[in-house]
């Protein structure tokens, strides 16, 4: 080993320990920041010595590349939105599995001019890394589609769906046995044809999944990525990437099943049965005509609030959508001044990532130890006087705990149905992403406050102001 | 070395960078779940690592394929993208934390 070879093996070494105390500091939101500063550190002296490496061949390209993607990246990171964040890392991840599979379409082009020598261990991974990194690509484009809400995020199902997606995958399997076997010897159409049905997989795999399974199903492609990114490690002979593939999709799959174990459903059920199209159909189409809710106007919900004694806002995605968080500060700060007692209660899926409430209200400034989990605020709401609803449906249905017909039977819920008097700030009477009526909207001591979640609350502000 | 051993040195590394992986993410609250993803996936952006030795092996090898050039470069971009667009929307995640905190 020269002591070039050498510096360079150190410094992957510094750089994996980096990133692997940068994750162990992501723990706590006290060390969150430097977590992730270590592993851009980590990653900067991975990439400068990777760019030690090359010797220069290649350079233009290299840096072509390199900046055209770091400007795009970082400045759609910067301009997007707070609420749109979900959907950009589901982007990002597709443009890292994208890379993965280009890696392996490259390395296998350039292997059949006989200038690189390929054994089986890497036919084998050059196959896997192009199939699961399109996979990732393919269905990371059609979750932000669906999260962006340019394609309806609804499952899409039709007869005979997994049927046709067992098929494309088995081709899939089929097409990659054949190009191990006799790697070098194919038609040049056979790589390019393993890509098209591994993107069409990706696709099928991603379109029957509903809106409100969305976080699972980004977190386990973020964990493919990963596992791609591991393989084209074996490709390049690059401990670097092993390692680092590896722990993501380790980190991947657990977050995964944790997300999964959140909303009580098994990932098989998550990924096979697309939810609101099994068995208890009934209640998703809700048999019995349209509900009987009572609407309240602003007016009535301000007296309701500024004379209570404990108020406990539920956020929801129709809060992220309506960019309402700041409107919901203010009102917490108005009923505050009156001595109300305020607090948040934070599903854990509330939203469309986990913890996607908790930046929202970060970004307004509202207390971290005012922001109660699952778990710390149910014991509350007993003795809540009211759980005011902004655009959460889902996770506050009651049919959860006690309709085992539910589609979402056994999710466990945010008990807003225990406090004395629920108001739901709801654009109209739209089912949630399950696709299920919510009998909570019918209770006696549950009234609907109809319209866009931050006009509501604006006017809920200026109301509680008045008086 | 023989191939093979070389190999299964390398899947070693594999397996424990899998229990690694566990370990040092399973104590993470649910607060930080979102912000943790993104990390994860700035990290796996190391496939960049990897587009730029493929464009190196590429040039290389004489570089007289157009079609092979533009996949190569469009690697390198995708990657880039994935680890600059990564890090930085993690940070802007994060730095929402802070800020709750100070506000504490």
């Amino acid at each position: 080993m020269s002591g070039a070879d050498l510096a360079i093996a150190l410094a992957d070494l510094v750089a994996i320990g980096l990133f692997i105390y940068g994750l162990h500091d992501l723990n706590s939101p006290a060390t969150a920041r430097r977590g992730n500063r270590l592993a851009m550190v980590g990653m900067f002296i991975a990439l400068v010595s990777v760019l030690v490496q090359t010797l220069g061949v290649g350079w233009w390209a290299i840096a072509v590349g390199t900046i055209v993607g770091g400007v795009i990246g970082v400045y759609a990171a910067l301009k997007v939105k707070m609420t749109a964040m979900p959907q950009m890392v589901a982007l990002y991840n597709g443009a890292g599995g994208g890379a993965a599979a280009l890696i392996s379409t490259v390395e296998f082009y350039v292997s059949r001019g006989g200038t690189v020598r390929i054994d089986d261990v890497i036919a084998v991974s050059l196959v896997l890394s192009a199939i699961i990194g399109a996979v990732s690509f393919a269905g990371s484009i059609v979750a932000f589609l669906k999260l962006q809400e340019v394609m309806t995020g609804r499952p899409i199902t039709y007869p005979g769906q997994q049927f046709v997606n067992a098929l494309v995958a088995l081709g899939i399997l089929a097409l990659a046995g054949w190009l191990v076997v006799t790697l070098g010897a194919l038609p040049v159409w056979a790589f390019a044809a393993l890509l098209v049905a591994a993107l069409l997989l990706g696709v099928l795999f991603v379109l029957p999944i509903g809106g409100a399974d969305m976080p699972v199903v980004i977190s386990l492609l973020n964990s493919f990525t990963g596992l791609a990114v591991a393989i084209t490690g074996f490709e390049i002979n690059s401990t670097l990437l092993i390692i680092c593939g590896a722990l993501v999709g380790a980190s991947g799959t657990l977050l995964t099943i944790l997300m999964g174990r959140a909303m009580n459903r098994p990932l098989t059920n998550v990924l096979f049965g697309a939810f609101g199209a099994h068995g208890g159909m009934e209640v998703a189409t809700g048999g019995g005509g349209p509900q009987q809710v009572r609407s309240a106007s602003a007016d009535d919900v301000a007296i309701m609030l500024a004379y209570a004694g404990k108020v406990v806002f539920v956020p929801g995605y129709g809060m992220a959508v309506a960019q309402a968080q700041h409107s919901v500060k203010a009102l917490a700060d108005q009923l505050e001044k009156r001595g109300v007692k305020v607090a948040y209660a934070i599903h854990p899926v509330a939203g469309r990532m986990p913890g996607h409430m908790n930046v929202l209200l970060a970004e307004a400034n509202v207390p971290y130890n005012q922001l109660l989990d699952m778990d710390d605020v149910n014991p509350e709401f007993p003795t809540t006087d009211v759980a005011l609803i902004i655009g959460a449906n889902d996770v506050t249905n009651p049919a959860a705990r006690n309709v085992p017909s539910s589609p979402i039977y056994g999710m466990p819920i945010l008990d807003v149905d225990k406090a004395a008097n629920v108001v739901v700030l709801k654009r109209s009477m739209r089912s949630g992403f399950a696709g299920i009526e919510n009998p909570l909207y019918e209770m006696p001591n549950t009234s609907m406050l109809f319209g866009d979640a931050k006009a509501s609350v604006d006017a809920l502000t200026a109301a509680v102001k008045a008086l | 070395m023989t191939d093979a051993s070389h190999y299964v040195s390398l899947l070693t590394v594999l397996v424990l960078a899998v229990f690694v992986g566990f370990e040092v993410i399973s104590k993470v609250p649910t607060t930080l779940h979102t912000p943790l993803m993104s990390a994860t996936n700035a990290i796996h952006g190391i496939v960049l690592a990897g587009a730029i030795v493929i464009v190196a092996q590429l040039f290389g090898a004489g570089a007289n394929s157009t079609l092979l050039t533009v996949l190569a470069i469009l690697a390198v971009t995708l990657g880039a993208i994935n680890v600059f667009g990564g890090f930085a929307v993690t940070e802007r995640m994060l730095q929402m934390f802070r800020r709750k905190e100070g506000g504490k």
